[in-house]
């Protein structure tokens, strides 16, 4: 018994070591490959419109460099991404959220690549600040989508609505919903998330974190309002959450005509044109508050790990993708604004449907980067439909920012 | 030495990935780095207390899932145990025509993809779905369903006109236990969560009906023909023969029902996703959304351990119960 037992024991120790010699688990900084690479590229689930002109667009740097590009576009990509980085095997180049960008930033597993970049400075400022991190400019956007006020123009003018009728504030706004809504119809739908919501706390003057993006600030006045006022409209009937009325997202209603107005972003444009490609629609910019314009950006980044080889490819290769042609030549391909001034200029110009999401480029508020913060807008998230049934405002900004306050505070 | 191959591939593919588990369950590791490199803050059982005695979002999201999980096993073990015995006996009886081919319908839902199914179910408890279609023949206006948070208990008690959902007393709002209230833990399943039930047990109860079908081929004959003799009606020689022989079959469904469903993932992952309001939050699904999609992977291995430790103390909770109800 006792030789079994020893027995045992000696081969466990010999897995552990054996497990223990193991490659991958290797943190120091790679030596730089030299000559031609392979690089890794994991990107996230896009339309296959959009996979398609980014693969191009990388084959064609490969061709020139004389390196390969390998591209898998994951349908997970924050666990995909998270497995690499444990493994210490992530990929050469990838799609990063802001959600994410602290996590990785902080313990330095990014590369701080982007200042040196040939367009750096043309970058919008809005979203150059996302993904800065003690004052380094970490990782180049990739591009960039804002929020706007998609409106049905065949339901506007049916209810005798004109182009003078646009509404300019909130309380325009409560009067065209209501003017548009009928039993079949909401006059607004919006998604039952701080990805919209939170644009009515810009246009109260409020936001979720301070401008260090260090402090909460989820329960103040001005959230109040906003939250206030989104729940009058909800209780009026006049608007509703997408899932309130069996759509998926607003655009789904918009398209199915269960919606007369939406606030949403620019990726409505491809979706509405593929799936009901008969609605006939025209965004305009959100309606000022209380405190003026609002409304949020949403963007990624192109990360480059630490721990890569084929970090000089990679970066070559993002200068390529930053070029003003490419943005151009992507934006072509399914509708996004490049993240460089000129590039967008240049892409609105023959994209007048634009206009409107790209007007919010100047004054676009991007989403908070604090490590934690995701699973505590999950929670706001999940307190949102509660407002249609009444829930207090200010209890949900409460209990917000106390768990807001436990994440950053640590 | 000829268990050594077994005992060698045991330590690497279960023992090691549970103690490098365990370890991270007690770092505080943001996953950009290994684990083992030392590089990671030890924080002893900090992972533990904010998911068991810190107030907090992490304690709230667990006991959240805990009592989701516990609506849900609570419904869907027992029905689909009781399910599958009576699909055993159906299928099981000679008379029947075309046995065959009722076996391979029943188990069907059991073979195929869990992913796949959940895609099916979604339409069907879509709003403009063909549930709501055939609860609208009747004049029942449907839920919709994966949309819908209210509790099923709490719907309930408002009906018979014992609480008012909307503004429940202060004894039961006021009351707090693990991070929620005591009229949180009373709400029952979702509506959503229900669906989800429905889901589970209709594509478990297959699997067990073929547990259940092979116990009772092997049954012995004679004693069932002694019954028949001896004058039984059916319903006795049911009840007082075929279900005490059939008792440690039972242990073993319930067993695994009850394992399986404290780990439901696949379906959540496709269904909901904890959506609608965090009602279908699981403890499996809540660990994978803190390691992997939020970088905090100490909790996420301390939830896969505090899981573990329900499922042990249930399973053994359920074993004493059995065994007692048998020797009375």
């Amino acid at each position: 018994m006792n030789g079994r037992r020893r027995r045992i024991g000696a081969a466990l120790a010999a897995a552990l070591v054996l497990a223990g010699c193991g490659e991958g688990f290797d943190d120091s900084p790679r030596q730089q490959a030299t000559g031609s690479a392979t690089l890794q590229v994991l990107l996230g689930s896009a339309t296959s419109v959009e996979l398609e002109a980014t693969r191009a667009i990388m084959q064609t740097w490969a061709q020139r460099s004389g390196n390969r590009v390998n591209v898998v576009a994951s349908a997970d990509l924050p666990q995909q991404l998270g497995q690499g980085f444990a493994g210490g095997t992530p990929p050469d180049l990838f799609v990063l959220e802001p959600g994410a960008f602290t996590r990785y930033a902080q313990p330095g597993a990014l590369h701080a690549y982007a200042d040196r970049l040939p367009g750096a400075d043309d970058i919008y400022p809005s979203l150059r600040s996302i993904f800065t991190h003690e004052g380094k400019f970490v990782c180049a956007p990739k591009d960039f989508s804002t929020l706007a006020l998609v409106i049905d123009t065949e339901a506007w003018a049916a209810v005798g609505l004109t182009d003078a009728d646009l509404p300019k504030d909130w309380a325009q706004l409560e009067a065209v919903a209501k003017r548009l809504t009928t039993p079949k119809r909401k006059g607004l739908v919006l998604m039952d998330d701080v990805d919209r919501i939170g644009a009515f706390f810009r246009q109260a003057g409020g936001w979720l974190v301070d401008p260090s993006g260090k402090k909460a600030t989820v329960d103040s006045p001005q959230n109040l309002q906003a939250l206030h006022y989104v729940q009058r409209l909800l209780r009026s009937g006049t608007t509703a959450f997408a899932k309130q009325i069996d759509s998926g997202w607003s655009g789904e209603a918009l398209g199915k005509g269960s919606a007369a107005m939406v606030i949403e972003g620019n990726w409505v444009i491809g979706a509405l044109a593929k799936d009901y490609p008969q609605r006939k629609w025209r965004a305009v910019e959100l309606p000022a508050g209380p405190a003026g314009k609002g409304t949020l950006a949403f963007t990624n980044c192109w990360g480059i790990p630490t721990v890569s080889k084929n970090r000089q490819a990679a970066e070559s290769l993002v200068a390529h993708l930053t070029d003003v042609s490419q943005q151009n030549a992507l934006g072509e391909g399914f509708g996004v604004i490049p993240s460089r001034r000129l590039a967008a200029t240049l892409f609105a110009r023959s994209h007048p449907e634009q206009q409107a999401f790209l007007a919010g480029a100047d004054y676009a508020q991007g989403e908070p980067t604090a490590k934690g913060l995701e699973s505590v807008l999950k929670d706001f998230d999940a307190q949102l439909l509660g407002l249609t049934n009444g829930a207090d405002p200010k209890a949900i900004l409460a209990s917000t920012q106390r768990n807001a306050e436990q994440v950053l505070g640590r | 030495m000829f268990a050594a191959p077994g005992i060698a591939l045991l330590a690497t593919f279960v023992l090691l990935p549970m103690l490098l588990a365990l370890w991270v369950s007690v770092l505080d590791w943001d996953g950009t780095y290994s684990p083992l490199s030392g590089k990671a803050p030890v924080v002893g059982l900090d992972n533990y207390a904010a998911l068991l005695t810190e107030d907090g979002l992490a304690r709230r999201d667990f006991a959240l899932s805990v009592r989701n999980t516990f609506y849900f096993v609570a419904i869907s073990v027992p029905v689909q145990t009781l399910l599958a015995l009576g699909l055993a006996m159906v299928v099981h009886n000679r008379t029947l025509r075309g046995r065959g081919f009722f076996r391979a319908a029943f188990y069907f839902p059991s073979v195929t993809s869990a992913v796949a199914i959940s895609v099916v179910f979604l339409f069907l408890f879509s709003g403009s779905g063909a549930i709501n279609a055939v609860l609208g023949f009747f004049g029942i206006d449907g839920p919709t369903w994966f949309a819908d948070p209210r509790g099923v208990l709490h719907e309930l008690f408002g009906a018979l006109g014992l609480v008012d959902p909307a503004a429940p007393p202060e004894w039961l709002s006021g009351t707090r236990l693990w991070g929620l209230t005591l009229w949180e833990w009373l709400s029952g399943p979702s509506v959503a969560m229900a669906a989800v039930t429905l889901l589970m047990i209709w594509t478990t109860s297959g699997n067990f009906m073929l547990i259940f079908l092979a116990a009772l081929q092997n049954l012995p004959e004679d004693v069932l023909e002694a019954a028949d003799v001896d004058g039984t009606t059916r319903w006795q020689r049911f009840t007082k023969v075929t279900v005490p022989m059939l008792m440690p079959t039972v242990f073993l469904v319930l067993t695994m029902g009850l394992i399986g469903s404290w780990q439901v993932f696949d379906q959540i992952y496709v269904m909901g996703q904890g959506n609608p309001a965090k009602t279908t939050l699981t403890p499996a699904f809540l660990s994978y959304q803190r390691s992997f999609a939020e970088g905090s992977y100490g909790l996420g291995a301390a939830i896969a351990f505090l899981l573990f430790a329900i499922i042990v103390v249930l399973t053994w909770a359920q074993r004493r119960l059995l065994r007692d109800g048998r020797t009375s």
